[in-house]
């Protein structure tokens, strides 16, 4: 298992967002997070690479593992390194397409020009994006297509050598195509990665993921096999939510 | 039609109000205008002497105290506002961000000659024993000019930082960079342009400052060679010798407005393209 998350609570303002959380990632695979609205998904997410740590009266207990070590006790720095995370906005930053890549690398010291020129081509190689900006790597990101955005951010959180992508409803967003390309490079990078999608799109879930947790009024209801989520599930609440009744 | 009634009557109060500040610019020029034609455009801008009773109307002197001064006070505000500005909004607990508010709005509001009371107590005498001399000098001048453009500088700093969208300190945080790499890498050249034209709107306001650079800055016209050189800027010649000048030393005083005005006039259409041109 690559992520272990034991009895994790998240409580914002003393209000409980999440309660009682156990869920595992398995190394190279796709888990879904599905959901209504406000049941606690991208809280969770970010509680996997540390980012809730800037919210003021974030507190949680219970711990959370990444490859058997406790992520509080690895300096979030080295954690947000090994976990990526694409937001649901693309967020490219306003720099050149070249120095957005290339910003993880310069930032963690990397200073060797020919290494992050091979790193740059190879990240957007890999998030499919080199074919289409390759003659123009030095215009601005700003420039871009919401989807190209999308997967720049992608390119740019896979340069840093993650371990595990975290995505909040990365297609949200975008179009169909943008979308179908979006979806067909996240079954491409679990090959590498351990890939945390939330989506609250369902057919989604179904295509790409292997894994499905059904949260709930920041529990889960049920996790497990994809496949058995959305065929078999155990839960009537998980029933009546994947097949629209509610949400 | 009630609406028609209210849109006409606030375009005749905007005109209205652009043509009294027409009327007061074409005044001034006509006014300055005897200057210029009798003593020579260039004897005026770059004429090293101003002795009004010996018939030496040359503003050099000034010009270059003016920018000495406001130069000298951002070196020295540019550092501690934008610094200040960095650390109430990115690094200090809510409390004190609230607590420093007030005090900022505080020191914007009070008027000049309490600083100016302040820097002729205080830092006249401090400069006079370190230094020697009067005490009177471009270093002091320079200080308490610093010290009331300060609070200008750190409270438009502080809302160009605050208009850096979240969603880019965040994912430079979750690139795994640090607080202090995400505020050098992305923050401050995302804000840098709203900081620049504060810094020029501070500039502005520098070179317009009059009473308090009075008091400090020893008001001697004459060219400095030093920063601890007595200083006049354009704005305490007109202050100073506005109550007797007649005739020519008259007009020549509103020559030395028309200066003054060109040079802010140039600072915010430099301001202006700035925010139009690469606005954010
Ligand atoms: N910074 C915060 N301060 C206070 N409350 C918060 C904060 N972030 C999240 N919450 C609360 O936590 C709950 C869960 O929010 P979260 O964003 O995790 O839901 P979500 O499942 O991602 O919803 P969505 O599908 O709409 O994105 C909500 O009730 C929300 O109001
Ligand atoms: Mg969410």
């Amino acid at each position: 298992m690559k992520l272990k998350v034991k009895n994790f609570n998240v409580k914002i303002n003393n209000k409980d967002i999440l309660n009682n959380i156990n869920i595992n990632f398995k190394k190279n695979s796709i888990h879904a997070l599905i959901g209504p609205s406000g049941c606690g998904k991208s809280t969770f997410l970010k509680s996997i690479n540390r980012m809730n740590d800037l919210i003021d009266k974030f507190t949680f207990d219970g711990n959370i593992f990444l490859d058997d070590k406790n992520i509080y006790d690895i300096d979030e720095v080295s954690l947000r390194k090994k976990v990526g995370m694409v937001f649901q906005k693309a967020t490219p930053f306003p720099k050149s397409i070249f120095e957005n890549v290339a910003y993880g690398l310069r930032i963690h010291g990397i200073k060797d020009k020919k290494f992050i020129n091979k790193k740059v081509k190879e990240s957007l190689k890999a998030s499919a994006l080199w074919d289409e900006v390759k003659d123009k790597l030095n215009s601005s990101a700003l420039n871009l297509s919401g989807g190209q955005q999308q997967r720049l951010c992608i390119a740019r959180t896979i340069a840093v050598n993650p371990d595990v992508i975290l995505m909040d409803e990365p297609c949200s967003a975008l179009d169909p195509i943008s979308t179908f390309k979006i979806e067909d490079l996240i079954q491409k990078l679990k090959r590498k990665y351990t890939i945390v999608l939330v989506t609250h799109n369902m057919q989604q879930a179904k295509r790409v993921s292997d894994f499905t947790s059904f949260f709930l009024n920041g529990h889960v209801i049920e996790s497990g096999k994809t496949n058995q989520i959305f065929l078999n599930p155990k839960k009537e609440k998980t029933e009546s939510y994947i097949s629209g009744r509610f949400g | 039609m009630n609406e028609a009634i209210v849109e006409k009557g606030l375009f005749l109060l905007s005109i209205f109000s652009i043509l009294i500040f027409l009327l007061i610019i074409i005044f001034i020029i006509l006014e300055s205008f005897p200057a210029f034609q009798h003593i020579g455009i260039s004897n005026i801008l770059f004429g090293i002497n101003w002795a009004p009773d010996n018939g030496f109307y040359g503003i050099l002197p000034m010009i270059l105290g003016s920018i000495i001064v406001t130069v000298f006070a951002l070196l020295i505000a540019i550092p501690l506002s934008i610094g200040c500005a960095i650390y109430i909004e990115e690094f200090s607990q809510n409390h004190i961000k609230t607590l420093f508010k007030p005090i900022i709005q505080t020191l914007a509001g009070i008027p000049s000659i309490v600083y100016g009371f302040f820097g002729l107590m205080v830092l006249v005498p401090i400069s006079r024993d370190f230094f020697g001399g009067s005490g009177f000098t471009i270093l002091v001048a320079s200080m308490v000019l610093a010290i009331m453009i300060l609070p200008t500088i750190i409270s438009l700093s502080q809302d160009a930082i605050n208009s850096v969208p979240s969603e880019y300190v965040e994912s430079s945080l979750a690139l795994g960079s640090t607080h202090i790499q995400t505020i050098k890498n992305i923050i401050l050249p995302k804000a840098s342009l709203k900081i620049t034209t504060a810094i020029i709107l501070a500039m502005g306001r520098a070179i317009g400052e009059t009473l308090a650079i009075i008091m400090v800055a020893g008001n001697v016209a004459e060219i400095p060679t030093s920063i601890l050189s007595p200083v006049r800027t354009l704005t305490s010649n007109i202050a100073l010798e506005m109550g007797y000048a007649i005739d020519i030393h008259y007009n020549s005083l509103f020559a030395t407005a028309v200066v003054l005005f060109s040079i802010i006039m140039v600072l915010m259409i430099i301001s202006n393209v700035i925010e139009h041109k690469w606005g954010c």
